[in-house]
């Protein structure tokens, strides 16, 4: 919309778009939650399952006692980075079509769907990690985490992999009809590789040197070494992380504008 | 102002690229009607697209100072899960307008009393179409487009359209997109032929119907 103008241009477009991501936001979580029974709660605590459903699985299977530290603790970290980096491509992959009505008002971009979508799954994982913290905290079963900002960080870049991932196999998923096909594969391929569950320094160097060319792993460790800092001796490289999300989130919207160009309503 | 410089549409088809526009230049002031005839195939539905900008032109700029709406009464903006309600919300929410403002014109210019509340996937095609309209007169836009002749509901519905949108809306500018000759003379003050793509200009409806005809009686 380009009127009333305003007279900083940018504003009113970032304004505008705001709107339409906050529009697009909880339009989803009506379609996807609805009003049944908890209605949006199901944002976190289906998240929040999986975790739990882990923790107590790695837990009954005496993963615990191959080193000393707390299970619970090391499954929360690691099953909730998964699931940041993870979910946000499954949600971005395919996620044009269904909405394409929603196209024909012209605000509504390519872009504002992935960044609605990746926002909501940020918000949902985010939540759940945190709640679930404060409860195993609270209850006693693991110790609060050493250091909070680095925690922080390792949370945010493996949000940024994720939500620069997700809009590049979305956009890329437009296009070919492959991705989607070899994502679902390769995503459950790569979450015994991630690093949620195992210590990177627990493994042979070659097997190192090979899985830390995975940006998530770099993540994870830095999740892990927020949180449990001198019991642990973590891998990892930010500025790595930081490189790998940039050249991502760079094709991504180079993608993204090829395919919003060319894309086609029904 | 809305202005279409050398604009081009191509889509990928299978064994190719097809060209639909072929260097369309058009401008349309604040307020004025314009009537756009064309045959079947002739590119009036993408013109339209792209004036409103949900699809992008392949070479060519279109600039924009209005505020244009989408095709009028068309059912397509919906979302069937939703309740007609939630539709409204999200509509409101996208062009920034504020729902409560607005929800007692749709309910009693749509009259779908507590189909509202029901997901718009159940509606009849009138319904919808109802839903459609009322919705694009509860967003304030200086440019209306209309695909095709709007015949909704009965002959009291119709009535209520025409006041809002011809005499409430006398103002602003119109883009007419039919066949029907009669309609077009009604309510615009010039015509263009779009023909394979191509679109020609005339200073009055007169002329262009003329030639419109003239290519409908031709060769296919």
């Amino acid at each position: 919309m380009t009127t009333p103008k305003s007279a900083f241009p940018l504003m009113e477009s970032l304004r505008i778009q705001w709107n339409v991501i906050i529009a697009l936001l909880l339009r989803e979580i009506l379609t996807r939650y609805g009003r049944h029974n908890i209605g949006f709660l199901w944002l976190f605590v289906e998240p929040m399952l999986f975790t739990l459903g882990v923790t107590a699985l790695w837990t009954i299977s005496g993963l615990h006692r191959s080193s000393d530290l707390p299970i619970t603790a090391f499954a929360l970290t690691g099953y909730s980075a998964v699931l940041l980096w993870r979910n946000m491509p499954t949600r971005c992959v395919g996620a044009i079509e269904p909405n394409s009505s929603l196209m024909y008002h012209r605000n509504v971009r390519i872009i504002d769907i992935f960044i609605s979508r990746v926002m909501l799954e940020a918000i949902g994982a985010t939540i759940s990690f945190t709640l679930l913290g404060i409860v195993f905290i609270m209850l006693g079963m693991i110790a609060p985490p050493e250091d909070f900002l680095k925690l922080i960080e390792g949370w945010l870049l493996t949000a940024w992999f994720g939500a620069s991932l997700a809009m590049l196999l979305g956009a890329w998923a437009e296009e070919s009809e492959i991705v989607e096909k070899l994502w679902h594969p390769a995503a459950y391929l790569l979450f015994p590789l991630s690093g949620a569950a195992y210590l990177v320094d627990a493994t042979p160097k070659a097997f190192q040197n090979a899985v830390l060319w995975l940006p998530m792993v770099h993540g994870t460790e830095m999740i892990r070494d927020g949180y449990f800092g001198t019991k642990i001796n973590a891998h990892y490289s930010a500025s790595y992380m930081i490189v790998v999300s940039m050249i991502l989130t760079l094709g991504a919207l180079a993608l993204e504008r090829k395919v919003s160009r060319e894309h086609v309503l029904e | 102002m809305i202005d279409l410089q050398d604009v081009h549409k191509s889509y990928h088809i299978r064994d190719g690229m097809i060209e639909i526009l072929k260097g369309i230049n058009l401008s349309i002031d604040r307020g004025e009607k314009l009537g756009i005839l064309g045959g079947n195939g002739a590119g009036k539905s993408t013109l339209i697209r792209l004036i409103s900008g949900i699809e992008q032109p392949t070479a060519g700029t279109i600039e924009r100072d209005m505020r244009i709406s989408w095709p009028l009464a068309f059912t397509g903006a919906f979302q069937g899960a939703l309740t007609g309600l939630d539709n409204i919300r999200f509509i409101c929410r996208i062009y920034g307008v504020d729902h409560h403002n607005v929800l007692d014109f749709v309910k009693d210019f749509s009259q779908l009393g507590r189909f509202l509340r029901e997901p718009v996937k159940i509606y009849s095609s009138g319904m919808r179409a109802r839903l459609a309209f009322a919705v694009s007169m509860m967003i304030d836009f200086d440019c209306y487009l209309i695909d095709e002749v709007v015949a909704v509901g009965d002959a009291r519905f119709q009535a209520r359209c025409q006041e809002e949108l011809f005499v409430k809306r006398a103002d602003r500018a119109l883009i007419i997109v039919s066949h029907d000759a009669h309609y077009l003379r009604l309510h615009c003050k010039r015509a263009c032929v779009l023909d394979r793509g191509v679109l020609h200009h005339f200073e009055t409806i007169g002329e262009a119907l003329q030639f419109h005809e003239a290519i409908m009686a031709g060769p296919v």
